[in-house]
């Protein structure tokens, strides 16, 4: 198959970047998406030319590295999948590719297609946890959790942290980001003591870094390679809701 | 005197860690406020290690080589995690974990280290519930356990297929909370690049920024390395692309010993190599043994169509198809260990019935699964994996059967380590798969994510204070602007600068893929002495090559991902060449690292408990120059060694 491909080169943070123009042909329809970037550097290495850089780790979808924005699509035209699982059978021969990196203010550029996602980092240190310390809890099954509950807990936790829900959206809301975690802990027993303080603590984190708001457009859950259900940021508006509402002795 | 004094504490094998802690030194609250302690790494081990060390009052400066400490390659660890809870009333019990994990190690490992392991292994599950890692819950709203190869009780615990992921971000999360309250200094994107000795003793270590190419000096009072295996020296492999064994390569120059470096494990279940531009394998969790079913053609002929694709996996009737492992290994199937899984399924590829375009690949058939549970049984359990699967080879296992191959997935070997998790160097400890401790010559499945834990939470915690408690007064401390730092990160410097002016006429891949090759062929599955021998000649000429026609483009001093991986290929070069000496002078088979010479009458791995019953530790003698190899002898004293029988 051949491509032709339109990516975005800054040189750094404060370069202005641009869009460059590759042609790459003889890829097989089996490679992955990345792997078809490997070889497009390889070949610019051949020939002296500066590679592209792109954040990359696992390459198997789960470590949340990955993240382009190709044709105008958070990891790309395939469903359910990260940058790193797409296959290039999911596009036609000859098709212009047009590649970028996240666009979201919270998550500048530090060299072509890299960002700096640290601010999902920030998130989860001002409460995603249970501020357990080693030592001294109690046996794992003393604590009952009804299946469905642990279930859907798990499916919220299943979040990968990649910033594909932030790139989508036209806001550049943290949302169903921040919901996950919020309700992973809020359905679950251990979670309940600090839910209160958790919710508010994490929102308005996520405001102070510059996420914009929600308006229910639910690009975050249509992109998002984990499938993480909108039902999520229900939830966290509940939590908050009560959060706000009530005081920490009524309930 | 031997130089490796294991430290193993007197007394019953039951009595060891409960005696040591009793007795071990301490550091007071007030002290610990003083003590600097470097982690490298966020994996499970590095990330656990440093919450807990954190929480205790030690200053903690914790580094990661991804943008964020919930990348690490932890987070892609499938199946789950073994403890000896007993939840299921089938006969668990730390002694039976503790023999299970010896023998599946092919009687490799220390027992001291392992009961050790067995014992903390429930205080891991209760601190993960804790932490609200969602394990998988049964209708009551207990833990649900599933079963593992190389065991016969059902204890392992699992969050969906993404257990690593989940005790990832339950250690990443404790991480942040120590983090928030000014424990822990994170430092993203940050590589090391040396290891600083002041007085013989580890003191700090350079690290190069990765977004900027700055080099920068950090000094402390002990150095944790905690940086996994080496996986990728053999180019394809389930690691993750960034994984790598160049810091402890780094140690090992500065004379910490390197422990078993020819003890890797190559994983059953992968889904098969299918191009010569791929960059990484695919693992499918060692969990689908338990309802998959492994098979090739009973004829070669049909091997041969299925080939061609003139057949289908469907066409071949049931009398028609060969389940080698259960007709090899009637008493544990499917669930035999990772080593052996993997050797007999190179062995029925070798000799002709493999299937899929190239012929290393193996059938794992879901179909009677299917039936007896029901095709929704099947999704709850595996639903991630067969997704993850046809995503990548556009075929819906639900329907044909997967093809797998082993490969490539984890090291046994790694920096030699005492009881305390000190290498030979006073002041660097090493945890998790960065060690060699625990897993023997073969790892069983669920026991890495164990150990990873155990190490971070448990065991560190308590034997780094051992040596911290003499570290309080004044003459301790360490300025980064002291000559020894200085110099360091001069080498670093030069040795960037020498890479950057080569300007050969090979990019970093191709030269990757080149020990890649090397590796796999020689020093892969199956090795005998002719070539191994054949290897550390090629070696030395890839070093060679290597070192007069890299060529990196742009600079060092901005982000630059190829010199980043000339680095670390520097480094893996060394490390083959110390795996390909040690798997030479191993003249036996056991676990991970077959011998062709050294088998059993019906093609059994055959050790030698006589002359072989020792750790292999390597320690640097200079460039091009052959390490020296020490003993540390096993001396079994509370188990029966035996034979390694799964039939």
């Amino acid at each position: 198959m051949k491509f032709k491909l339109n990516i975005w080169r800054q040189k750094d943070a404060k370069s202005k970047g641009y869009f460059q123009r590759y042609d790459i042909d003889n890829i097989s329809p089996d490679c992955s998406f990345l792997e078809m970037l490997d070889i497009l550097n390889e070949s610019l290495v051949d020939k002296f030319e500066h590679p592209v850089c792109f954040d990359n780790d696992c390459r198997e979808g789960i470590c949340g590295m990955c993240g382009l924005y190709i044709n105008g699509q958070a990891h790309g035209p395939d469903s359910g999948v990260t940058t790193c699982q797409l296959h290039m059978r999911r596009f036609t021969d000859g098709q212009t590719i047009t590649i970028e990196p996240w666009r979201a203010k919270p998550f500048p550029i530090i060299k072509d297609l890299v960002v700096d996602r640290s601010a999902f980092d920030k998130i989860i240190q001002e409460g995603g946890y249970i501020s357990v310390t080693t030592g001294g809890v109690v046996d794992g099954n003393s604590i009952p959790i009804s299946k469905e509950k642990a279930d859907k807990a798990m499916d919220a936790a299943s979040c990968i942290g990649c910033g594909a829900c932030v790139a989508a959206c036209k806001n550049a809301s943290a949302m169903l980001f921040v919901s996950a975690k919020v309700s992973q802990f809020s359905l679950l027993p251990q979670g309940k003591i600090e839910a209160k303080t958790r919710v508010q603590k994490m929102v308005s984190k996520m405001n102070e870094l510059g996420f914009g708001g929600c308006t229910n457009t639910y690009a975050c859950q249509a992109e998002c390679p984990k499938s993480i259900s909108r039902e999520n940021i229900a939830r966290l508006n509940r939590e908050f809701i009560i959060a706000k509402t009530t005081s920490e002795e009524l309930f | 005197m031997n130089i490796l004094d294991s430290k193993i504490p007197e007394g019953q094998l039951e009595e060891k860690w409960t005696k040591y802690k009793a007795s071990q030194k301490l550091v007071n609250p007030a002290n610990k406020r003083k003590l600097d302690i470097i982690v490298v790494g966020t994996g499970l081990a590095g990330a656990s290690a440093a919450a807990s060390l954190g929480a205790l009052g030690f200053k903690v400066k914790v580094f990661c080589i991804s943008d964020s400490p919930r990348r690490a390659h932890s987070i892609a660890a499938q199946g789950g995690i073994n403890a000896a809870k007993n939840y299921q009333n089938d006969g668990d019990s730390v002694g039976r974990l503790f023999y299970d994990t010896i023998k599946g190690g092919d009687y490799r490992a220390r027992e001291a280290n392992v009961y050790r392991l067995a014992e903390v292994s429930n205080n891991i599950i209760d601190q993960c519930v804790a932490q609200g890692v969602p394990f998988a819950r049964d209708y009551a709203g207990m833990l649900d356990n599933r079963s593992f190869g190389g065991t016969q009780v059902s204890r392992t615990f699992y969050a969906k297929g993404q257990t690593g992921q989940q005790l990832l971000l339950g250690a990443y999360s404790a991480l942040s909370k120590q983090i928030k309250d000014g424990n822990v200094e994170l430092f993203e994107r940050r590589e090391m690049m040396d290891l600083v000795i002041v007085n013989q003793r580890a003191r700090g270590i350079i690290t190069r920024n990765l977004t900027n190419g700055e080099l920068e000096s950090w000094s402390a009072n002990a150095v944790i390395l905690a940086t996994g295996g080496y996986g990728n020296v053999y180019f394809l492999s389930t690691n993750a692309m960034n994984s790598n064994g160049a810091a402890a390569v780094k140690c090992y120059h500065k004379g910490a010993l390197f422990a078993n470096p020819c003890y890797v494990q190559i994983h059953p279940t992968c889904i098969p190599v299918h191009g010569n531009y791929q960059s990484k394998l695919t693992l499918m969790s060692e969990s689908l043994r338990n309802d998959g079913r492994i098979w090739v053609p009973k004829d070669r002929e049909v091997a041969q169509k299925i080939r061609e694709g003139v057949l289908k996996a469907k066409d071949v009737k049931e009398e028609d198809r060969d389940y080698y492992l259960e007709r090899r290994y009637p008493a544990f199937g499917n669930l035999v260990p990772r080593d052996i899984a993997s050797r007999a399924a190179k062995e029925r590829c070798d000799a002709g019935f493999g299937v899929g375009k190239t012929g290393f690949a193996v059938f794992l058939d879901f179909k009677e699964a299917i039936q007896r549970l029901g095709k929704h049984k099947v999704e709850e359990r595996y639903g991630n994996l067969f997704q993850m699967y046809e995503k990548i080879v556009d075929e819906n296992p639900y329907e044909t059967p997967m093809m797998i191959y082993p490969a490539v997935h984890y090291t046994m070997g790694g920096l030699w380590v005492d009881y305390e998790l000190q290498t030979t160097i006073k002041g660097l400890f090493a945890l998790g798969e960065a060690n060699f401790s625990d897993h023997g010559a073969n790892r069983l499945g669920a026991s890495a994510l164990m150990q990873g834990l155990a190490d971070g939470y448990f065991v560190i915690p308590y034997t780094i204070q051992n040596y911290l408690s003499d570290q309080i007064y004044d003459d301790a401390k360490v300025s980064n602007q002291s000559i020894e730092f200085k110099e360091a990160i001069e080498g670093v410097r030069e040795k960037i600068e020498k890479l950057m002016s080569i300007n050969g006429s090979q990019s970093v891949d191709t030269l990757q893929r080149k020990l890649g090759n090397i590796m796999w062929e020689y020093v892969g599955m199956g090795r005998n002495k002719e070539g191994l021998q054949k290897a550390i000649v090629m070696l030395k000429d890839l070093k060679e090559e290597f070192w007069k026609d890299v060529r990196i483009t742009d600079n060092s001093i901005t982000m630059n991902q190829e010199l980043e991986k000339a680095i670390r290929l520097a480094d893996h070069i060394e490390l083959a060449q110390i795996i390909a000496l040690d798997a030479l002078q191993r003249e036996e088979s056991c676990g991970g690292h077959f011998r062709e010479e050294h088998t059993t009458n019906d093609g059994e791995a055959k050790r030698d408990d006589e002359n072989y019953m020792y750790v292999a530790a390597w320690q640097y003698n200079g460039d091009n120059i052959e390490p020296i190899m020490h003993k540390e002898n096993l001396d079994y004293q509370f188990i029966k060694v035996q034979q390694r029988n799964y039939k």
